[in-house]
């Protein structure tokens, strides 16, 4: 059975993402972005027959999608949370998807985000919670720095089977400042670097710079997913979802089976597939960027270039909203900033305010196919989507 | 200052830690795959075998990969910066975390060949670290 094109995104709800959470609290930001989804659909919340959320950051995961149903005073036939780590954005599309494709819901109400800072891992409890036993047995007492040491674990091999650069790598964080320097919602709004800036700035885990890392915020990114002969009538012209993939290789990076290649071989294989099309129709992406290194894997992995020419492919392509491949629009989240698990959802808002045209300032021309890419944990989670102005 | 963590065993890996003490590094070998499995486990990974049987390693390696870390947020190890965080492939095959240890920053390369050492972190408790390999 091929889903592509059976259901469309017909509303999104997003807050501008802040370093300041103060009076927020993440049941209240979820509130917040499901009423704009919801007005932005044009639907009653009564029409929401189905709730599929992100992880909490403060709060019990505990019964948390029945949690967040309760807070809203919605009545969902299906309700889950989808735990794919960053990829739990793009992760709620892809299981929105299956509950409308079984018949079971017409409107489903995505949700991600919570209060987050950069305190969040920063005590040894904290990093514990976000750990596997195995990983706190056999990773932990060896001093990882969380993700940082991960992601620059993947580069540091990268460079040395590849011979990529820290200036390619630098690229990449550049050009998605330019685009931010056109997102006025962006956390680096106005802020525009250089290659010399992001090299200047200090080595955190080697070979890995402070402005190739996420900084972590707060906010949240509501998504309507809706049956696709409903969603011709609703008022914002409808983006389908043309193909979804996933792929997981390993938990923790000490277990990846190849450093410098990532589940989006799967991922983005099955989402071209569903879709019927390749890297190469392609008009522009929205891809998850945690660090620089995971933008260029991306690259190689979803086929806009071969495995190790990710390097001087990033140095010869203008990723930028002007350029020939417009990648994260937006800033990605390395400069629009990442509200725990909405940052991944905001690679799925930015394609739609792209497809339907809506992008402002930094409008892309060719906006009819976006490849959208969510990755969680060490590389160890992706779900990939292809989302597209039309079925045809 | 918060404390060095320290590994937490559980009945699985209570025989890998009890040898890592004696200064061994053993690891499950499968009997019907042949292949040395980390971490340990009840179950071959590759074949889904339970016949698996603790055998002793070469303890030599060379680095997968690794990464300097210059900052950390993790209060035990504050003092210990700037350290190397690296991936150990085994002779055997299975790869393993570890601090490469004894090895000038300028020194540390990917495929560098390293040999296992173990240092106290707690009293009884020896973790497994790796070194550059003295011939």
């Amino acid at each position: 059975m091929n889903l592509r094109g059976i259901a469309a995104i017909t509303g999104i709800g997003e807050l501008k993402p802040t370093r300041n959470p103060e009076g927020k609290t993440t049941l209240g930001i979820l509130a917040e972005v499901a009423r704009l989804a919801l007005a932005d659909a044009g639907l009653t919340k009564q029409e929401v027959d189905g709730l599929v959320v992100g992880p909490p950051t403060e709060d019990s995961a505990f019964m948390w999608p029945q949690q967040v149903a309760e807070y809203l005073q919605l009545f969902p036939l299906f309700l889950d949370m989808v735990e794919m780590g960053g990829a739990s954005g793009t992760g709620c599309i892809s299981r929105a998807l299956m509950a409308i494709a079984t018949g079971r819901c017409r409107h489903v109400l995505c949700l991600t985000g919570g209060v987050w800072g950069t305190g969040i891992f920063n005590t040894l409890e904290a990093r514990t919670a976000v750990m596997s036993t195995l990983e706190a047995e056999f990773d932990l007492p060896y001093g990882p720095m969380g993700f940082n040491s991960a992601y620059a674990m993947a580069a540091q091999r990268h460079m040395h089977l590849y011979g990529t650069t820290p200036e390619q790598l630098a690229k990449i964080a550049v050009d998605q400042r330019y685009n931010a320097c056109a997102c006025p919602q962006a956390l680096f709004y106005g802020k525009p670097i250089t290659v010399a800036d992001v090299l200047d700035s200090p080595v955190i885990v080697s070979p890995l710079h402070l402005l190739e890392i996420v900084m972590p915020c707060t906010g949240g990114s509501a998504v309507v997913v809706s049956a696709a002969e409903r969603a011709v009538d609703m008022p914002r012209p409808p983006v389908y979802v043309l193909g979804v993939g996933e792929g997981c290789s390993h938990n923790s990076i000490a277990r990846m089976p190849d450093i410098t290649t990532t589940p989006i071989t799967v991922s983005a294989r099955q989402a071209y597939q569903m879709a019927g099309v390749r890297a190469g129709d392609i008009d522009f992406l929205s891809v998850y960027d945690c660090y620089t290194i995971t933008v260029l894997l991306t690259l190689e992995d979803a086929g806009f270039c071969p495995k190790g020419e990710g390097g001087p492919f990033v140095a010869s392509t203008d990723l930028t909203y002007q350029g020939d491949l417009p990648c994260n629009t937006h800033g990605g989240q390395l400069s629009w900033g990442q509200p725990s698990y909405a940052g991944g959802m905001s690679h799925v808002t930015e394609a739609v305010r792209q497809i339907r045209g809506t992008a402002g300032l930094r409008q892309v021309k060719r906006n009819e196919l976006c490849f959208v890419n969510g990755n969680g944990g060490a590389l160890s989670q992706q779900c990939s989507l292809i989302l597209g102005k039309s079925t045809h | 200052m918060e404390k060095r963590p320290v590994p937490k065993t559980s009945p699985v890996s209570e025989f890998f830690w009890e040898k890592a003490a004696r200064g061994e590094l053993w690891l499950q070998k499968c009997q019907n795959c042949s292949q040395f499995i980390f971490y340990p486990r009840v179950v071959c990974p590759h074949c889904f075998s339970d016949k698996l049987e603790w055998t002793p390693t070469s303890g030599k390696g060379k680095i997968y990969t690794y990464t300097v870390v210059y900052r950390t947020d993790l209060d035990a190890f504050t003092d210990k910066l700037p350290y190397i965080y690296a991936i150990v492939e085994l002779e055997e095959g299975p790869r393993m975390s570890a601090n490469i240890i004894n090895c000038p920053l300028d020194k540390v390369r990917i495929d560098l060949p390293v040999e296992v050492v173990f240092e106290e972190i707690a009293p009884g408790l020896r973790l497994p670290q790796f070194q550059p390999h003295r011939h």
